[in-house]
């Protein structure tokens, strides 16, 4: 028996093996709505409340768990408790399984500190810097000043993105007071981050599986993932691979990890981290060396020795990792959204796609754990083709009921910059200085969606029409998008529609009906994927198109030409109203009513998927009211605080 | 018939039909204009349309025929017997027309013309169309914007409110009938639409109310604006009076035609049915895990409503007012539905007065329209206390049960979680004639919840938790209804649309009389 605390994909891999699966779950999911890990296992245990400090969080509740189940093994997934050497210690006093790395090394490569020095003496790269505690933010400033800005600084523990922090100037140096127990070091300001996998058995033997090219990021947190990286030559993959490989024998590793370098524009790489477990992106590296991760460090565990040599590590074709999240991605490249999903699609009827995901029509995304809803993976030969992939698997992804980032995974994989493959951890904030704005049309896309958004609106009207014996053969429409009006006409023969938009003729035809969440269609000949997110009798109408979702506003000529006369609505003021940008949960108010803040002045925090946001004044004003307070659980949209 | 054929040169040159042919054209060309370019242009800065431009977007291009265009009014007093005071066709525009083919009556008050007041002439011309619609049965829409009586013909007009009462009266359950406000629609105006099937209002430009806020300060001493009074979110929120609202005059006449197509055109038509793209038999995953295994946690019934219907389209009626109780129209395999829903996401979707009345007015007109009824159950019952007993919770719960028990049109009914007390038996029981009664396996038909049943069944025994978890076994479950024949099977979730949409078709047939009376006398 094996316990997971993780989402369903190990499970799901490691159960038709023949092992007997238990999941760990919280009530959050309840045994009438259960999450789809739990279907997948042959069992499941609840191990506490949804916040995951009380569940996945809660080492006695998983004890607890393990003793009524019986379980052999653990395995603890990517987050949680997978880089906790307490737990693992734990565990080996029951005499239960941990699968993943013994003690030692959990302990030496999870204090940032330790796991350099262990790294200089396994001579791999370091990054040139301050390597110690750092005493306050005053000795932060002037090591700083010391290694010359840019720098990261980082808290001792704390894994992935968690408790790294750039820094550019001396005033960010000392605002990061919280992190005083951390160490600094010089990044490249346009750096690469690339993981080296690799995999070590009980006996001493390892292997480097690759990297793993995980630039694009937001908030540290990684978005798409690729392997094999673009920018890496054989000579410097097998010199990363053997680093990476002897600081794994250096800390006697068993099981699969991951080694982080950041790598600078001259090809200069230097140890970051080590991470001591499975990692979220570990499929592309599946994909493309045909070994099944998961299964290895069960073997590891049961103490077998590796399979195979260096040699038969080979690097088959492209993959490709999008993370989708249940975020909004224009709001800071993505805010978290909750909801329930509505409607829900893999798209797994393409050939070559990957999703890996715990969730089902009819999940509810909560506050409680992370927005990630998948993990959509694509394949093939070349780069090229695994993008083109890609494209298709996000516009054949339908996801309803939440906001979701798919708008940017779509722009970035399509980016020119990203396509000739000059990716970099700063690649969003550059390519998108103002934010993220969704995908911008070109004349021809614009053509497109029009015809394709006139071509619906006939449909329905056509559909009303059925009372009649004689439908319509000639529509004169006129369509808006983004303030602009277009006048179109349409005609219908069967499938096809042909639309004329300033002269110009554009195609519409397919296989589509007004019920289907897809649109395949075809426009002048070239195939194309939408979805039609809403439809109103009032002509509104919303199509995801590459990625981004589209309003558009239908009408017949009549309807259009007396809009005219319609009184514009006031919309509301929103600089005295603070109102939540997602939900969340409220961990501080920093003013009552009656008192005086400036523009720009904190006014609350709120926290929501481990992510704190500060909420601040639009306007120098007095505050009027407060209508929340710390630990108040705020929806996005709740009202926070009135300004005066 | 015999022609007689004359000789043309026995008339004045130009023939005898010039002179009326020009008056023709004249008062035709003065009728298309109502008041006249400025009052027209008056009506557009107030962000309004004029009343044949509402009926051109109302309806089909090219499908309105006009009547009594050049009616006039009769007044002879206070000079309104003027020649400039007279205006063919008077202050409404009347007619027939095609909303997607299928025939409507209209009248359309115009605002342009002494402010779309009501002279016995207009009266006259709306009864006109509201007979006929009447008699070939097709809906009657008013497309209101008037300032009210006729002042200058008094008695008058007031009479010609009384017929049109009468005829909203002597039409309802024959015909649909809409009222649209788009204007003001104060005094005794408000009573036709509040005598119609559905009054809809538009956003900021509409008001309905039987005294003005002058008139309310000098009587109540209150200070109140006209918005706040009758404007479309007070009616559509707070009295109940309106079952929706629109943004402007556009976006209200396009959705009215959206509304249009679910309807049947009279009491003889069956419910219409479109052709649906949405299998009649997908499955919906996502209800299997839609109900909180906690009975006291909350959900949106939406959220069932749309997994079920065709193309997820609900259009809710009254979606602001008395939100624990969800009614609208929507399709199922094409054919138009009423669908009510308790929403244990407001007040956990108890029972009240406005609750009541609410779900019991969209239930009655359904049957007299033959559309089919689903009705999706949690309800925990009547909602407790003073204000509701006050307020007669007793006689408005009861106009909710009244009509689920008189309906005879065909009755599916699905308990999705919590079917409690009295309140089980009103939400369409089987022992109401619901023709056919699903129960999910998350239901529980009992008279109450564990906690207070035990109360009352173990009083002063010690181990109450233990009391809860035996009667929870016993009745927290679809079990103890379904033994007894009360619900016809335990279904699972998923298969809920294509279980309904097979029964819909199974009881298209279904024929079913009430015993003959005079009419009921429904507890008002």
């Amino acid at each position: 028996r094996t316990i997971s605390t993780s989402s369903c994909l190990e499970l799901i891999r490691a159960g038709p093996r023949g092992r007997h699966v238990v999941a760990a779950i919280p009530p959050a999911a309840p045994s009438s709505n259960p999450p789809v890990h739990v279907k997948v296992a042959d069992e499941a245990v609840c191990v506490g409340p949804a916040p995951t400090s009380k569940s996945y969080l809660n080492m006695d509740a998983i004890m607890n768990a393990i003793k009524q189940t019986g379980a052999q093994a653990v395995h603890p997934g990517y987050g949680f408790l997978s880089e906790n050497k307490e737990f693992a210690k734990r565990l080996a006093a029951e005499g239960v399984t941990f699968i993943g790395p013994d003690t030692h090394a959990i302990q030496a490569m999870g204090d940032k500190i330790e796991s350099k020095l262990i790294a200089k003496a396994a001579k791999v790269n370091t990054i040139p810097g301050f390597d110690g505690v750092v005493k306050d933010a005053k000795e932060a400033v002037k090591i700083a000043g010391e290694i010359g800005y840019p720098v990261m600084i980082k808290a001792s523990a704390g894994g992935g993105g968690k408790g790294m922090r750039i820094a550019w100037n001396d005033e960010e140096t000392s605002d990061m007071g919280f992190f005083l127990s951390g160490h600094i070091s010089d990044i490249c300001a346009n750096g690469f981050c690339w993981c080296l996998q690799v995999l070590a058995d009980k006996h001493g033997n390892a292997l480097w599986l690759n990297e793993r090219e995980c630039s694009i990021q937001r908030r540290n947190q990684k978005v798409v993932e690729e392997a094999p990286s673009t920018f890496l030559d054989p000579d410097t993959r097998r010199a990363m691979g053997e680093q990476a490989v002897s600081l794994a024998n250096a800390v006697k590793y068993s099981s699969a990890g991951t080694v982080e370098f950041l790598v600078d524009s001259k090809k200069n790489f230097y140890f970051l981290e080590m991470n001591t477990r499975l990692q979220v992106e570990h499929p592309i590296t599946e994909c493309i060396t045909g070994l099944d991760l998961v299964q290895q460090m069960i073997r590891i565990a049961k103490g077998y020795k590796l399979q195979h040599k260096q040699s038969d590590i080979p690097i088959n074709g492209w993959a490709v990792e999008s993370r989708v999240y249940a975020e909004d991605p224009y709001k800071s490249f993505g805010l978290p959204s909750i909801g329930r999903l509505s409607q829900y699609q893999e798209p797994l009827d393409l050939p070559n796609v990957r999703v890996d995901s715990g969730i089902q029509e009819g999940s509810d995304i909560s506050i409680y754990y992370d927005p990630m809803i998948s993990k959509l993976v694509t394949y093939g030969k070349t780069r090229e083709e695994a993008l083109k992939k890609m494209e298709d698997a996000l516009d054949n992804y339908v996801i309803r009921g939440v906001t979701h980032n798919i708008p940017l995974l779509r722009e970035i994989i399509v980016h020119p910059r990203f396509v000739s493959g000059v990716i970099s951890t700063k690649f969003l904030p550059e390519v998108y200085p103002d934010g993220f704005k969704g995908h911008m049309l070109t004349a021809g896309e614009r053509r497109e969606l029009l015809a394709t958004a006139a071509a619906l609106y006939v449909a329905a009207q056509l559909r009303s029409q059925k009372f009649l014996g004689d439908l319509s053969r000639q529509w004169e429409l006129c369509v808006e998008l983004d303030k602009s009006v277009h006048m179109l006409g349409v005609s219908r023969s069967g499938n096809n529609y042909t639309v004329e938009i300033d002269g110009e003729k554009v195609e519409v035809s397919g296989e589509w009906n007004l019920a289907s969440a897809l649109l395949p269609i075809t426009i002048n000949g070239k195939h194309r994927t939408l979805q039609c997110l809403l439809r109103t009798a009032a002509g509104e109408i919303s199509l995801q198109y590459l990625g981004t979702s589209f309003k558009l506003r239908v009408l017949s000529k009549l309807a259009a030409s007396l809009s005219k006369h319609m009184p514009e609505k006031v919309p509301e003021d929103t600089s005295s109203i603070l109102r939540s940008p997602m939900p969340g949960s409220v961990v501080a108010v920093s003013v009552k009513p009656g008192d005086n803040v400036a523009e720009g002045q904190e006014i609350c925090v709120i926290e929501a998927m481990k992510m704190q946001n500060s909420m601040t004044a639009a306007k120098t004003a007095k505050v009027k009211s407060v209508h929340c307070k710390a630990g108040d659980t705020v929806g996005e949209g709740d009202l926070l605080v009135e300004l005066e | 018939m015999v022609i007689f054929l004359t000789k043309t040169h026995q008339f004045p040159k130009g023939g005898l039909c010039s002179p009326p042919r020009e008056r023709i054209e004249k008062k035709r060309k003065a009728a298309l204009t109502g008041g006249g370019q400025l009052r027209i242009a008056a009506q557009h800065k107030r962000g309004k349309l004029t009343a044949r431009e509402r009926l051109e977007l109302l309806l089909d291009p090219d499908s309105f025929v006009e009547c009594d265009m050049f009616v006039e009014h009769r007044c002879s007093d206070f000079g309104m017997e003027a020649d400039h005071n007279k205006y063919p066709g008077d202050s409404v525009v009347t007619g027939q027309g095609r909303i997607n083919g299928r025939l409507v009556y209209v009248f359309s008050q115009d605002f342009t013309v002494f402010g779309g007041s009501l002279s016995g002439a207009h009266a006259q011309k709306v009864c006109k169309i509201m007979d006929q619609a009447m008699m070939v049965g097709a809906p009657v829409i008013g497309l209101n914007d008037s300032g009210g009586a006729r002042i200058q013909e008094g008695v008058e007009s007031l009479a010609g409110y009384a017929d049109i009462f009468l005829r909203n009266v002597m039409a309802s359950g024959v015909v649909p009938q809409i009222s649209l406000i788009m204007g003001p629609c104060a005094g005794g105006a408000v009573y036709s639409p509040a005598l119609t099937d559905f009054t809809f209002m538009v956003k900021d430009t509409s008001y309905l109310f039987i005294t003005g806020p002058d008139v309310v300060k000098s009587v109540t001493n209150e200070d109140v604006t006209q918005e706040e009074l009758g404007g479309a979110k007070t009616h559509t929120t707070v009295s109940g009076v309106a079952h929706r609202a629109f943004e402007n005059d556009v976006d209200a006449l396009l959705n009215l035609r959206d509304f249009f197509n679910f309807l049947p055109l009279s009491n003889k038509d069956p419910a219409p049915v479109t052709e649906c793209h949405d299998p009649r038999d997908r499955p919906v995953p996502g209800l299997d895990t839609i109900v909180p295994f906690e009975s006291t946690k909350a959900y949106d019934m939406l959220d069932i409503v749309h997994g079920v219907l065709d193309e997820r389209e609900f259009f809710e009626i009254m979606p602001n007012y008395a939100k624990n109780i969800v009614v609208g129209f929507a399709r199922m395999n094409g054919r138009t539905v009423g669908i009510v829903g308790n929403q244990p996401k407001v007040a956990s979707g108890c029972l009240d007065i406005n609750s009541s009345v609410k779900g019991a007015r969209f239930v009655r007109f359904c049957d007299a329209f033959n559309i089919p009824i689903i009705t999706f159950v949690d309800v925990p019952g009547f909602l407790p206390g003073t204000a509701q007993e006050y307020g007669g919770i007793i006689r408005h719960g009861a106009k909710l049960l009244y009509a689920f028990a008189e309906a005879t049109i065909p009755k599916i009914t699905v308990i999705t979680r919590k079917a409690y007390g009295g309140a089980y038996d009103v939400m369409s029981s089987k022992h109401l004639r619901g023709d056919v009664n699903y129960a999910w396996p998350s239901a529980e038909v009992a008279v109450m919840g564990a906690k207070g049943a035990v109360q009352i069944i173990f009083r002063g025994k010690e181990n109450q938790a233990e009391a809860e978890a035996e009667y929870v076994e016993k009745f927290a479950n679809p079990f103890p209804a379904a033994v007894r024949g009360f619900v016809d099977d335990i279904i699972q979730p998923s298969t809920t649309r294509k279980r309904i949409c097979r029964d819909l078709e199974v009881l298209a047939s279904k024929k079913q009389t009430n015993p003959w009376k005079k009419h009921a006398n429904i507890p008002l």
